[in-house]
Parts: C-alpha cells; structure tokens; sequence
C-alpha cells in the first residue's frame, strides 16, 4: 500500500514534533497530520467563537437524542398505565368450579355456592412467596371489609399450606384446593398470585397479576364494589 | 454468608469503579499522575470485586440457596447443573451482573493492551469507562440486586424459564453482551480523544482493533441468537424484527460502519468528526437496546422482567452517558477539520456511502423500532410494525450498499481511477449473474426477481473479493492478515446474501393435521406421523411424536420433535425436530393435541440455511483474524525498545515505524 507508506513518513516526523511538544509539558501525543495549529486553539477556547457567527451543526445529534429520550420518557411514563398483562376474562362470564375444601372432608365449594354474590378470589400457594408479600394486605381486608374472599390454594401440599396459614393468619373465607391446576388454566392465571373479581352476575370485573397491595385495593377493588361491601364501616 | 460477601464486593466495585471514573478524568485534567496511575489501581481492584460477587451468586446457584430470591426465582433443585450456572443470566439480575462482568474485563484488558499508549489519554478511557460501569453498578445495587434474600427461604426454587434451557442459553448471551460492552471501548476512546481536543489517524488506529473485536463478537451473538431462536422457540424463525433483535442489530450496523470510517480515519485522516460520532452512536444504540429489553416499554418476547422503575433509572443513565458524549462532540467536533480531498471515484467515496447507506438502514430499523412508541406519545393508539414494513425499507439501502462493495474493494485511496480491475469486475458480475439465473431457473421452479437479485449481488461480491488475494498470491506478493480477514468478512457477506436469496423466497412452511400412520406431502417430501408417546426429562414430562420424512419414496430421516411440559412452571416448551440434509433444513414442530390421536404438525423446508449461520461465522472470524494483523501487533514489538528512552509520545511513534 504506498498511500500508507506515506502517510507513515509524515507521521513520524510529526511525531517528532509531539516528542518536543511533550517534553514541553503542553500535549502527551502528537496531532493528525490534517491541520495540527487549527485543533489546538480550537481545544484550548471551545467552538464558542465559530459557532456564533455559524450554525454549529454538529449539536444536532445531540438535539436528536433528547428528541428520542423524550418519546421514551413517555414510553415510560404510559406503560405504568398500559403496560399491566390484562385478562381476556374481564367482562365475561367467570369460568365455572367446584373444588375441595382444604380440611373440608370432602366437601367442595365453587361457582354455585357464590351465586349472586360479589366475591373476591385470590390464587395462592404456599411455595409462592410473593403471595406472603401480599399476605398482610389480605389480611386488612379481611378484616376491613365483608366481601368473601375466596382463595384457591394451587398445586400445594395440604399440611403445608395448613402450616402457611396457621403461621401466618387466614384472611379466606374459605380456602379450596387446586392439586392438579385444573380450575387455575379455566381462570387463565399467568402465575400466583393473582386475584379476580366477581360480580353477582357472575362476571369477572377485574383481574390483578401480582402481589395485592393497598393501592391497588382502593383504585380497583374496593371502588368497583358497593359500599356495604367494601367498607365494614369502620 | 455468601450472598452477603457478594453483595458487600458489589457495592465495593461501585466505589472503585466511582474512583476510576473521577482519577481517570480528573487526572489527566488537572495534570496529576499519581491520580492517573491510581486509575489503574481502581481498574484492577474493581474486576477482583465484580469477579468475587459473581462467583457468590454462581456459588448460591451451585448449592442450591433458595434463600437467595433471583436462585429461587431462576433454578429448581432437579435443574441440571449446567443450567444452574447459565442461570446466572437467566433473568434480569443475573444479566446485569453478567453485563458488569464483561465491561469490567474488557477494562482490563484495555488497561493491559494499551500500556505503550500515553498514559494520560488511556487514563481518560479508563476514565470514561469506570463512569459506565460505576453506573451499572449502581443501578444494580438500588433496583436490581441479585443479592436479596428470602425470609423465610422458599422450600424450593420455581425453576429457570423453559426457553432458557438450551444450549444455546449458555452462549448467546455472554458472546451478544461481550459485544454490546465491546462498543464501550470505542466509546470510550471517542469520549477520550473528545476530552484531548484532538482526533487524528494515531487515535483511529488506537480504535480500530477494539472496534473490529466488538464487532466480530456483536456478529458472533446475533448469529446464536438467530440460531438459538430458530432451534428453540419451536417454530422455525431465525429473525422475526422483534424491538429486542432489532436492538442488537442497529449496534451490528452503525459499527459496521465504524469499522469502515475508521480505516479512513487511520489510512487518510479524513472523516474525524463523523468516526467520533459513529463511535458514540455504537455503544448508544446498545444502551438504548438494555433500556428497551429491560423497561417494558416495548413488548416483546424477550422481555422478561419488565418494570417502569427501573426504566426511568435506566432512563436517567442514558441521558448521562450519551447525552454527555453528544454534548462533548458538539463542543469538540467542530474544531476537527479535514482538509485532505479526494476524487469522486476513490475508496474513500465507496467508504463514504458504505457508511451513509448502513447509516440509514440503521435508522429505519430504528424508526420501525421506536414507531409503536412515537405513536402512543402523540396519542395515535397501538400501532404495531413488523416484516412488512422493515423487509422493503431495510433492503432499500442494502442493495445498493451490496452493489457499490463490489466495486468499491477496488478502488484506491485519494485516485479515481479503477485502472485495469474495471474488466475483471464486470467479469465477477457477469458471471455472478448468469450463476444465479442458472440457480432460479433450473434448481428452483419459481422465478423470484428479488432471488436472482440476491444472488447475483451475493456471488458478486465473494468472486470480486476473490480478485485481490488472487491477484496477489499469482504475483507472489503477501497478502496482510488485516486484507485476508477483510475478504473473509466480504465472503461471509456474500454468502448470508446468498443464503437469504434463497431461504426466504423458497422457503415451504405448512400446518398439517395427522392422525397415527397418516402422511401429508409437502413440498417434495412426505411427512408420514408414526405415533406418539410420553416421555420424561429430568424436570419435565413430554409428548414426543415419530414423524418419517421421505422423498420418492425413499425414507430420508425420522425426526422426534417433542412438547415438553415444565413441572415447576407449569410453561410448556416445544422442542422442534430437525435434519439437515446438504444445507436445507427439513423441520417437524409438534402442536396441538387435536384428540382421537391426532395432532397438529408444522412442517417446514428450509433450503440453504446452513449458508446463514456460515455467512456470519465467517464474517466474525474475518473480524477476529484481521486482528492478528502485524499493524495491531506493532505496540508489543515496541516493548523490546528500552522503556523510558521514548516516553509515552515516543511510544507512539514506534507503533507507527
């Protein structure tokens, strides 16, 4: 390659130079062979003086980012509202069940025993450990307000989940199990926890993915129920 | 006690690499050297920290710690062990402190392999580097921390996401991140020769082998990653423009094209401001590619850990770090001036439009990526955009871009003149031509214009990459490994060309419905569905089915795709069968149980398609061989010049003898 044998030259006798030049203290390493008296200034006193008389076009990519960092600041911001996995269920008639009472004998309890009831269920297991974050919650509501909360306690082991809630308090009104998973994939749960909403209806109103927490209790649940129900009037 | 330790190096890494980034920038800029060698120090102490928390939390994932939240969100105790260490980056955590680990490397392979480089302008990358990782850090610590622990520990752990285990999990995302925190380095240098004042051809020459490395690696992730979706999610796409591909890809393209701007840089000193800002860009589009897999603003199917908060952390970063680099080249860009010209038909202009043509088909696959979003901030409602939009605006570029590499390779530096190649190249493409017409016309059946201009462009460019190393090797000349891993990288090109010219149109994909003993044809081969049966994993059950592949009459192959069903998560996976037979994918995925014995099948026939995952393997390994070059490996011969006879600038110039 001559061109670069050239360019080689040139280098090292600018090279030269740099070594001076370092020896000066002023600069560690030599410039581009282009304009080296051009780059010096224009480093020692910032493009303010060209750039006043001219457009200095080399901050667009600048301005084009924060164009772009604004439509995802607002990507964000929507998401907190969009973002939530929403069930194909609400709206439509809940699915219809029948399970066995945890400790019941035998006894199930389902979709019928809650006919032209409001009621609120709740999707848990004792393996799950983001239910244990929501178990508090659950608790103050059971104890805040007097719609049923029903939980269905999914692909669990019956002692340990007697454990689980002998440890840490029972906010159900009735506690079934789902051994098999069954009732849980008619419900279209994505994971436990997950807690439905019911109306007398028998359609499901609302569906939360996730812990319960006290927010989304007031803006969701307690909000779409009748006031009898949702408060105890304490 | 591990866990603590790991979380306790992590915060610790945080605070050296806080150090790294104040000496490295501070030093320098206020002339201090002992602040400079300290950099150094903080290098070395904060890849010991970041190595130790990584080893905690694999150790964790070794002894099956269910007390620690990301192990038992991301393993099970009938996880195999290999899986448990891969599930290191299973998840949102894991892939953080993956990412960190590998920034934290390639620092200090940085801080290694630049020792004969001025120590204040490599103290200024530290610099710039330790700014980027101190920022990870603490990300991680304030909304990802691997490290949390269980109160009381879960019994057992809820298992890695079925997707993940395959082994192409364990590759595709290190080699995809180590290219993504590859681009780093080039940012650096470029936030570093921004800082100096100054960008000339000794810092291009500087850049390019850590451009050229990240990008054969970004080459190397997206391939797996391709690969690893086509085996693994079950039904057959190799590149479905979904935001996540598309973030890894607008990195792949603008550091194409960095590669390229810096040979200009380096060979004529041209193009300063415009490499500064393609190395900018690079490592920009990887951060913007973490923020959109990791804040759920885009769906996708690889988000997995979608959360808003950790968006507007990530949010936070990114107006930092690119809007600082961007704010520094608005100020500093100016003043770089190229005065050297060159003729209309030279290699810098080909280079020129190399670069213009990658630069814009970036941008529509930005534009495409981002659309959804623009669209719902001005309140247009969902819109969704996919292969109809990205596959015409994406080759509206490409082709011509295919067409100018051919003749492009030939021209020379400064002069436009093509000189006695000009007959030689229209040769290439005459013969280029009539192969793919002869390939359209006489093995496939249907005429595809786009095919016989894919593989006419393919052929092009592998015979005109053939002409210079012929060239050479008949006039006993050498042949440069930096020249040989360009034309290997050109090849590989030309043969993904070729590969999807011909996978894409001539691809034969159809849903049968078989019972047990029925067949259905498709294409030229009959899939005949023997039965099926249960079978069971280590920590799943399966369906797996017996499907008899055969073409005339002649039985080819017997595939046993499966349907696999995850104990623990309950998530079922599908894994596809598959037969390569001379380069053409025959492809069985199992569907649906339809009852009375029969299911649902996907056939597919993919011709050529090992041809893609060659295409790229050979890029990357050009990539990785033109780094061997002697030009790259000059600054180690210089290290037998007595040290301290030259001094950093002599240093320098000795890389330049």
């Amino acid at each position: 390659m001559k061109g670069q044998g050239m360019g080689e030259q040139r280098v090292a006798r600018q090279g030269a130079a740099g070594r001076r030049a370092a020896a000066g203290g002023a600069t560690q390493y030599e410039h581009g062979a282009a304009a080296p008296a051009d780059q010096e200034h224009g480093a020692a006193e910032p493009a303010a003086a060209s750039a006043k008389p001219r457009f200095n076009r080399f901050i667009i990519p600048l301005a084009a980012f924060l164009g772009i960092a604004a439509v995802l600041a607002v990507g964000i911001i929507n998401s907190r509202s969009v973002g939530v996995i929403q069930s194909p269920l609400i709206g439509k008639p809940a699915p219809a069940w029948s399970l066995p009472v945890l400790d019941g004998g035998g006894r199930t309890f389902g979709s019928k025993d809650l006919a032209g009831k409001w009621y609120v269920l709740n999707v848990w297991g004792s393996w799950c450990y983001a239910c244990k974050d929501e178990h508090e919650e659950l608790l103050k509501i059971s104890r805040s307000s007097s719609v049923p909360l029903i939980g269905i306690d999914w692909n669990d082991d019956d002692a340990q989940a007697r454990n689980y809630l002998a440890n840490l308090g029972n906010p159900y009104r009735m506690v079934t199990t789902d051994h098999d998973g069954h009732v849980v994939i008619d419900w279209g749960v994505y994971g436990a926890p997950e807690t439905f909403l019911v109306n007398p209806e028998g359609m499901v109103v609302y569906k939360q993915t996730g812990a319960m927490t006290p927010e989304v209790w007031e803006k969701e649940f307690a909000s779409r129920l009748p006031a009898a129900l949702a408060d105890r009037g304490s | 006690m591990l866990p603590e330790l790991g979380h306790f190096a992590l915060i610790l890494a945080m605070l050296l690499a806080l150090l790294q980034a104040f000496f490295g920038i501070a030093g320098p800029a206020m002339g201090r050297d002992r602040w400079v060698s300290a950099t150094m120090s903080a290098v070395a102490g904060q890849l010991v920290m970041v190595a130790t928390a990584v080893g905690c939390l694999v150790m964790s994932f070794v002894d099956f710690d269910f007390s620690v939240r990301y192990v038992a969100e991301n393993s099970n105790s009938a996880l195999p062990l290999f899986y448990r260490i891969a599930a290191l980056w299973g998840a949102h955590e894991g892939s953080l402190l993956l990412w960190i680990l590998l920034l934290a490397c390639w620092t200090a392979v940085v801080a290694i392999a630049t020792q004969r480089l001025p120590r204040r302008f490599v103290a200024r990358v530290l610099g710039v580097l330790g700014f980027l990782s101190f920022g990870f850090l603490l990300f991680t610590l304030v909304t990802s921390n691997p490290f949390l622990r269980l109160e009381p520990p879960a019994p057992d752990g809820i298992d890695l996401n079925p997707l993940l285990q395959d082994p192409g999990l364990a590759s595709h995302p290190p080699v995809l991140y180590t290219g993504y925190v590859g681009l780093a380095v080039a940012f650096s240098f470029a936030c570093a020769a921004m800082l100096e004042g100054r960008a000339d051809p000794i810092w291009a020459r500087w850049t390019r082998p850590w451009a050229t490395a990240a990008w054969a690696f970004l080459t190397c992730g997206i391939t797996l990653g391709s690969w690893w979706s086509y085996y693994t999610l079950g039904w057959g796409g190799y590149w479905a423009w979904d935001p996540v591909e598309n973030a890894s890809f607008m990195p792949w393209l603008v550091g194409t094209a960095l590669i390229h701007s810096l040979a200009v840089t380096d060979k004529r000193g041209l193009f300063k401001s415009w490499t500064l800002l393609l190395s900018v860009l690079g490592f920009s589009l990887s951060l913007i590619g973490t923020f959109l897999v990791r804040s759920g603003v885009l769906v996708s199917v690889h988000s997995f850990a979608a959360d808003p908060s950790r968006g507007t952390a990530i949010l936070i970063f990114l107006i930092l770090a690119i809007g600082g680099a961007l704010a520094l080249y608005a100020w500093r860009a100016p003043t770089l001036r190229s005065t050297a010209g060159f003729e209309l038909a030279a290699r810098e202009s080909f280079l020129l439009f190399n670069n213009i043509l990658l630069v814009i088909a970036a941008a529509t696959v930005f534009g495409g990526t981002l659309a959804p979003l623009i669209a719902e901030a001005l309140g247009q409602g969902a819109l969704s955009v996919g292969a109809p939009y990205f596959r015409p605006t994406f080759l509206l570029p490409i082709l011509p871009l295919l067409a100018l590499l051919s003749i492009g390779i030939h021209a020379s530096w400064k002069r436009g003149h093509l000189g006695e190649r000009t007959r030689a190249i229209l040769a290439t493409l005459a013969i280029a031509l009539a192969l793919a017409l002869a390939v359209v016309l006489g093995v496939y059946a249907g005429r595809h214009c786009l095919a016989v201009v894919g593989l006419t462009l393919g052929g092009w460019i592998i015979l005109s990459s053939l002409i210079d190393p012929i060239d050479r090797m008949r006039r006993r000349l050498s042949l440069p490994r930096s020249i040989l891993g360009m034309t290997l990288a050109h090849i590989g090109l030309g043969v993904a060309v070729i590969a999807l010219s011909i996978v894409e149109p001539y691809t034969v994909e159809r849903d049968i419905a078989l019972g047990n003993g029925e067949s259905a044809r498709v294409g030229a081969y009959d899939f005949k569905l023997i039965g099926t049966r249960e079978v069971e994993g280590p920590n799943y059950s399966a369906v797996r089915a017996e499907v008899v592949i055969s073409r005339n009459g002649h039985v080819v192959t017997t595939l046993l795709p499966e349907k696999r069903e995850y104990w623990v998560r309950k998530q079922v996976g599908t894994v596809a069968g598959i037969k390569n037979e001379y380069g053409t994918d025959l492809f069985v995925a199992l569907g649906d149980d339809l009852g009375a014995g029969r299911w649902s099948l996907r056939a597919q026939i993919r011709p050529m398609i090992t041809l893609l995952w060659l295409g790229p393997v050979l890029m990357a390994f050009g990539g990785f061989y033109a780094l061997t070059d002697r030009r790259y490996r000059l600054a180690r011969a210089a290290e037998s010049v007595p040290a301290g006879a030259a001094g950093p600038a002599g240093a320098a110039n000795e890389r330049m003898a």
